[in-house]
């Protein structure tokens, strides 16, 4: 059995896809049978090609203790699924249902898991053998911390135990910093337990490195890839900018960590992966271990994609007794996997933050990971690896500098010091303004190895001229034509000219595990500009998918899914597959999963590059979400063949003039609209169409900026806001639906067939971004009428914009009518939802039509609803993020999804809230607080249920007053600003489950206060009517009955019969 | 400066130069460690050698004051593909570029020391000429050094241990010694002296040109207890007074030898070596326990290795080998204390796995 690691949020993203689905190949081709359970169904380890019995169920001890005692596994590998799939081992282990069946863990012991998760543990064996841990102490308590910091001093640094990605940590560098973040992160930690140790920070010359270190049951010992953090200690490592390679370590440095991560790994006994941190002290050479992972994780998956080296298949491998000198190295198939990869390039990887998503967030970065994924690039020099990881964060920014953009930050200093996502750029400007390396290197604790190789960048933009001579230094420095072009004033096409006149083209080296000292049989690519370019085309048909770049909110770890599928689909057909991403966590960047990969960034000028070389027959833009169609007409431009639907109708649909051109001749309805480019406009179109209105930028990704208004004061400050954020494009305004159900469908057009695969209702009303919503297949509540009237709709349209692939439509349903809200000719995020539910390999099948197949020869015509039901939830970083509030809007805000699949509808959303770690409780205390501007009538029947099936109810004054006259007996509590009881209830624990419906989209402070004390509290919160209303019917489902565990396998299989 | 390198096969490398506006003829040859390079330039073995460094960024840290592994830069020429002169390391005195420059050696950068790696990896180490000017590089220049390249002897002809080692007897003794063991020094590196040292054994390093009536005499004079044959550059072949020395003292001392000084004990027990292709230089080289079966990551440079097919009778059983390529990296005989590595355990540049091995010799000097 393998357990994932559950949804995408912070600190947990794809690497775990890409471990599970690499240690499940691993499993299977030794002869195993490989048991999978993940609750999210946008992973590749959840197909059921890729494990044999697949199950969709949520990560918890109870549902895994029935799965184990039915399947009855020999062996379980808790070392795959990141923290998540860890604590649930752990806890397995604990509650005894592995002894009970028999299950052995594999690969690493559980008590050296304990020795390297336990702060105290750890401490003691590393005191044991004699390495060297910053001081500190796990406490229980205030009173414990305060004695600790008479004895250290401050700055300590605070880390709860047993959370992920370091939730709830931080640096204390006060009294009062050490009463908050001792109090919340003892709340935090399962085990109520705190490591409070001395700060070693980088202003004090510590910087951060880490080693991946495997090891087998014979004791062999091996060091992946050492890595050094540009951000020195003090940031955590995900959060940092890493570079691969060390560079700042000699000989006797290196081999000193080396040793020192050998030696622990040996004591701790892992018998596969393990990450370790340490702080190395630049002026003195004096370390200290800092944390130790025992197994897979983020770094190794970057570690991973650095050096070739597949980490988790060997560390799979491992655990089920292979020594690595048994394990042939797949990329030169001429050696084994034991030996050390050395490299002979530079990686630096950056992560990506939300900050562009959540603009109240607070956006400073430290101990606590705030990044939702993170992008890698390779060089020949640092200066190249560092800007084509910049070029490619799709944050709009071109190179470290040189492409007219500013950093955002207000005060440099500040920003070197408490730095923000922005620091790298504050930097670069810092030398503008005169601040020497030493002076930088004083605030912010970074080597001056690392600002020199940023002050390169800087002199060199500033000094260049138009020479080849000039020109090729620049691009070995990773400028790409458009900085170029930026700083000699020209246009980006004319250096691109020059350029190729020139033969100045990027050349392709491999990434091979031994710097060219053996022959690589796995082609994975990065460009740089060098003499020999080893790509080496193949005369076959080929045909090139770009991917999706880093995992940011609104562009996830779906497009990636369909990506890997789209690639599945090539080879299956005996086509080439190529495939160029950024993304070092994903399994569309694994060495063996296209025929051929191009680590690089996603820009126009690196794909054409790219194009220009393989010269492939087409160019697959639709699955990897808004980051490759962004390059569509471009590229179309360059008279690229671009399979799939055609970019010109594609821009029909993305363009809101053309495309009302189109519905109206189809005579779809639509919500009336209107598009400003002033304020004034504004005002005029919202006379003629009336409030409430939903207001965005004419070009969106994952619904930014976009907002339902409901009144003047509020158009007017959106406008000035949204005109800042977008000032090319127009924003458009929408009559807003209210009350009406929102539908999700997905597509497939052959051109001349449709095949509806999914109806998805969704449970929220529309206004909230359909990536946040809930929603269900097969549709509950609408009527056959409806249903074919959507079908008729989605076919017609389709066939209009001639779409040849995929197609994802949003769909109003108001009192009866079918309003469609915006189609895309792409994959949607809801694809592997679809897929997975209805068992028809979305992605894989459009692959097939866009190159030629029909769908008939496919056998796909008709819509057709499964017999059990399927539920998609969203799962939101608002723990992690402190000063956002936890409701939901027409702006996307989810990191992940879940999907919970049973009989009923109550059932399977049930499974889904469970699977966000939102347990339903069964019984006990409910507070119900819903605001003035909602309707209050609304609440009476799901109240009453809720007082039926046993339940106190706790409301606010208003409510409760309210619902006693109807019946309803309920504790009246008072409002927040008054008097603080339900914080402190909430804190408590007293109340085990909290309804707070908000009115407005910028609701008050009471209502703020109590769902950010719900998430902070982990007590389990529903912030709209529809969801409070499906939450009574599964919990009263679930007191009638024991929810039931069922593998995809038997879902597909009964559903057949 | 400009620089250009030249390949026996033709081909011509433009790039920069560094270090000193010299020229060297020498084989070419590449090493893949990340790390190191303070280490490497200095290990004697090189000597004879161009060495170029598959990891691209070099200078990185700079140039320590201390302990080298001997008192000069050993290469001939040195080949990066970027040279750093802005370094940070709190032990570092100077750059690399001076570093070369105050030993007269002169650098290449700015190539495709990939293209050049795997030229060689193809066709084997071959010879090459180097050229570092201040002035931008003549057409004759070119043909000159290509004629250079062209018309090198191959490494086996080159008498390389002249001016290597001492060349008198040279006693360094250790604290607390336990015994006294003669090395023959063909280059040695000093973390393999240093090493002894630490162990308690007296070194006295002996000239490689010693000869066996000669050794007689250090033997009683010192009280000497074993006897190590050192590392060393070229083809052990060469090395004709150490193997006559060590096919002397088989029966009458512990011997020990390290890489160059495995070659030789091969020979001189009746075994043959050959030429690797391209040699094994890196500090990632998997080596096998035949025995235990467990690997460890080892430090390595030669381009000579011994043959596993003629030991056969020869009492010598190989003890470990290299993961890549089977060939062979230790040596034990049947009866007699003798025993060997391919490897370098004293590591420097490199991992720290072995350095368990000179306790094992240890105990064999002071039975």
């Amino acid at each position: 059995m393998v357990i994932g690691s559950g949804p995408i949020v912070i600190g947990q993203a794809a690497e775990f896809d890409y471990s599970g689905s690499q240690a499940c190949k691993a499993l299977r081709e030794e002869g195993y049978i490989v048991i999978l359970v993940n609750s999210n169904p946008a992973t590749i380890m959840t197909d059921t090609d890729m494990a044999d019995v697949v199950y969709v169920e949520p990560l918890n001890v109870q549902t895994l203790s029935k799965i184990i005692r039915k399947e009855k596994p020999d062996g379980l590998l808790p070392t795959m699924g990141g923290q998540t799939g860890l604590n649930l081992a752990k806890a397995l282990n604990d509650s005894g249902v592995l002894k009970e069946v028999g299950v052995k863990i594999l690969g690493t012991p559980m008590n050296s898991i304990e020795k390297g998760e336990d702060r105290e543990l750890f401490k003691n064996l590393m005191e044991e053998i004699g390495e060297p841990v910053p001081k500190g102490a796990a406490i229980k308590s205030l009173e414990e911390a305060r004695k600790f910091v008479n004895d250290v001093g401050f700055p300590v640094i605070v880390r709860p135990a047993y959370t992920l990605g370091g939730t709830g940590g931080g640096i204390a560098f006060d009294e009062k910093d050490l009463v908050e973040k001792v109090t919340f992160g003892l709340r935090l930690s399962p085990i109520n337990q705190i490591l409070i140790e001395e700060a070693i920070l980088g202003i004090n010359e510590w910087g951060e490195f880490e080693l991946e270190v495997m090891r087998d049951g014979n004791d062999n010992c091996i060091v992946i890839c050492p890595m050094e953090n540009v951000d020195p200690m003090g940031i955590h490592t995900g959060e940092s900018i890493v570079v691969a390679p060390t560079q700042a370590l000699n000989d006797h440095d290196f081999q000193t960590l080396r040793s020192s991560a050998i030696k622990i790994i040996r004591a701790l006994g892992v018998e596969g992966g393990c990450n370790i941190q340490f702080g190395f002290n630049y002026s003195t050479g004096e370390y200290r271990i800092i944390e130790v992972n025992p197994r897979v994780s983020r770094s190794s998956a970057l570690a991973s994609k650095a050096t070739g080296y597949p980490i988790a298949r060997i560390a799979a491998k491992i655990a089920i007794g292979m020594t690595l000198d048994e394990i042939p190295n797949d990329v030169t198939k001429e050696t084994t996997a034991c030996f050390e990869p050395t490299i002979d390039y530079v990686v630096v990887k950056i992560p990506r933050w939300p900050f562009d998503k959540f603009r109240t967030a607070e956006k400073w970065i430290g101990t606590q990971m705030k990044s939702t994924g993170e992008t890698m690039a390779i060089g020949r020099t640092f200066e190249e690896a560092l800007q084509k990881a910049v070029r490619s964060l799709e944050i709009g920014r071109k190179g470290l500098g040189f492409d007219g953009k500013r950093a955002k930050v207000d005060d440099l200093e500040k920003e070197f010091r408490n730095p923000t996502n922005e620091r790298i750029f504050a930097i670069l400007e810092g030398f503008g303004r005169g601040y020497s390396i030493d002076m930088i290197r004083r605030i912010s604790g970074i080597s001056p190895w690392f600002l020199q190789k940023m002050k390169n960048i800087y002199d060199f933009g500033n000094n260049m001229m138009f020479t080849k001579e000039d020109i090729i230094k620049a691009k070995r420095m990773g400028f790409c034509d458009a900085q170029i072009a930026h700083i000699l004033n020209k246009k980006e096409d004319e250096i691109r000219k020059f350029r190729i006149d020139n033969k100045i083209i990027p050349t392709y080296k491999m990434v091979d595990t031994c710097a060219a000292e053996f022959r690589a049989q796995t082609p994975y690519l990065y460009s740089t500009y060098e003499k020999e370019d080893e790509s080496n085309p193949s005369d076959r048909e080929k045909i090139m998918i770009i991917g999706g770049g880093p995992i940011r909110i609104g562009q996830g770890i779906e497009f990636d899914y369909c990506c890997v599928h789209s690639v599945f689909a090539l080879r299956e057909m005996g086509v080439e597959a190529i495939i160029v991403n950024n993304n070092p966590e994903t399994v569309s960047t694994d060495f063996d999963t296209s025929d051929k990969l191009y680590f690089e960034p996603l820009a126009f000028e690196d794909v054409l590059n790219i194009i220009e070389r393989e010269k492939p027959k087409g160019v697959i833009l639709q699955f990897g979400g808004q980051t490759p169609l962004n390059l569509a007409m471009k590229l179309y431009e360059k008279g690229i063949n671009i399979l799939g639907t055609h970019p010109l109708n594609v821009d029909i649909a993305e363009d809101r003039e053309k495309f009302s051109v189109i519905l109206n001749e189809l005579k779809i309805p639509q919500a009336e609209f209107g598009l400003a480019t002033s304020v004034e406009e504004a005002k005029k179109i919202v006379k003629k169409i009336g409030y409430p209105v939903l207001v965005r930028p004419s070009y969106v990704l994952g619904g930014r900026a976009m907002q339902i208004v409901y009144e003047e004061k509020d158009l007017i400050s959106y406008m000035q806001e949204a005109v800042e954020i977008s000032p090319e494009h127009p924003v458009l305004i929408d009559r807003f639906l209210d009350h009406a159900t929102e539908i999700d469908v997905d597509a497939i057009c052959d051109g001349d067939d449709v095949f509806v695969a999914a109806i998805m209702e969704h449970i929220e009303e529309a206004g909230i971004h359909s990536g946040d919503s809930t929603c269900v297949i097969p549709p509950q509540n609408l009527s056959n009428d409806i249903k074919n009237k959507i079908i008729e709709h989605t076919t017609k349209l389709a066939k209009a914009l001639h779409v040849i692939g995929l197609l994802n439509i949003q769909y109003a349903v108001q009192k009866g009518e079918v309003y469609i809200i915006e189609a895309n000719p792409r994959a949607s995020r809801t694809v592997p939802y679809v897929s997975k539910t209805i068992n028809v390999p979305l992605a894989k099948v459009a692959t097939r039509i866009m190159m030629g197949k029909k769908l008939k020869e496919l056998g796909l015509t008709e819509y057709r609803e499964p017999g059990y039901v399927s539920v998609k939830k969203p799962i939101f970083p608002f723990l992690k993020l402190t000063g956002v509030d936890p409701i939901l809007s027409p702006e996307m805000k989810s990191t992940g999804e879940v999907m919970g699949i049973d009989v009923d509808f109550p059932r399977a959303f049930y499974k889904a809230e469970s699977s966000i770690y939102n347990d339903l409780p069964l019984k006990g205390n409910v507070l119900i607080a819903v605001s003035k501007r909602k309707n209050k009538e609304d609440f009476v029947q799901l109240s009453k249920e809720l007082s039926e099936a046993g339940f106190r109810i706790f409301a606010t004054e208003g409510t409760q007053k309210f619902f006693q006259e109807k019946g309803i007996t309920a504790t009246a509590v008072p409002k927040v600003r008054e008097d603080p009881k339900i914080i402190d209830m909430i804190r408590n624990k007293e109340l085990n489950l909290i309804i707070n419906v908000p009115g407005s989209p910028t609701p008050g402070a009471d209502g703020f206060s109590i769902r950010r004390a719900a998430v902070e509290n982990n007590v389990p919160y529903i912030v709209t009517l529809e969801a409070a209303i499906a939450s009574v019917k599964a919990i009263n489902a679930l007191k009638t009955g024991e929810i039931m565990t069922k593998s995809l396998q038997e879902y597909y299989a009964d559903d057949k019969k | 400066m400009y620089a250009i390198l030249a390949l026996k096969d033709g081909t011509i490398f433009k790039g920069k130069g560094f270090g000193s506006p010299s020229e060297a003829a020498a084989e070419v040859v590449f090493n893949t460690s990340l790390v190191g390079y303070e280490e490497s330039l200095t290990d004697p073995s090189y000597r004879g050698q161009i060495l170029c460094l598959t990891y691209p960024l070099i200078g990185n840290y700079g140039v320590r004051r201390g302990l080298f592994e001997s008192d000069r830069i050993q290469v001939e020429g040195f080949v990066v593909r970027e040279m750093n002169t802005f370094n940070y390391h709190r032990n570092s005195i100077k750059d690399i570029n001076t570093f070369l420059e105050e030993h007269s050696i002169p650098g290449i950068c700015e190539i495709d020391t990939r293209l050049l790696t795997k030229k060689i990896r193809e066709q084997g180490v071959m010879n090459g000429a180097l050229l570092v000017s201040k002035n931008e590089i003549t057409d004759d220049d070119i043909a000159r050094i290509k004629n250079k390249a062209t018309s090198l002897d191959s490494i086996s002809g080159i008498d390389l241990l002249k001016n290597l080692g001492v060349n008198e007897p040279k006693l360094l003794k250790a604290q607390d010694a336990k015994a006294t063991i003669a090395l023959v020094d063909l280059g040695v590196k000093m973390s393999i002296v240093r090493n002894l040292l630490n162990k308690g054994l007296n070194v006295l390093m002996i000239p490689g040109t010693t000869k066996p009536d000669q050794f007689e005499d250090y033997r009683k004079e010192y009280r000497i207890k074993g006897l190590f044959i050192s590392n060393g550059p070229g083809d052990p072949e060469n090395a004709t007074d150490a193997i006559k020395l060590v096919r002397e003292m088989q029966s009458e001392l512990p011997i020990a030898g390290i890489c160059f000084g495995n070659q030789i004990i091969g020979l001189a027990m009746g075994g043959k070596t050959y030429k690797l292709k391209f040699g094994h230089r890196g500090a990632n080289q998997p080596v096998q326990d035949i025995r235990t079966k467990k690997v460890y990551i080892t430090s390595q440079n030669h381009g000579f290795a011994v043959d596993n097919n003629s030991l056969e009778g020869t009492g010598m059983e190989v003890s470990m080998i290299n993961l890549n390529d089977n060939s062979v990296e230790g040596m034990k005989h049947k009866n007699l204390p003798i025993q060997s590595v391919q490897f370098h355990p004293e590591a420097n540049p490199g991992p720290w796995d072995c350095i368990g091995w000179f306790d094992e010799i240890k105990r064999m000097f002071i039975r």
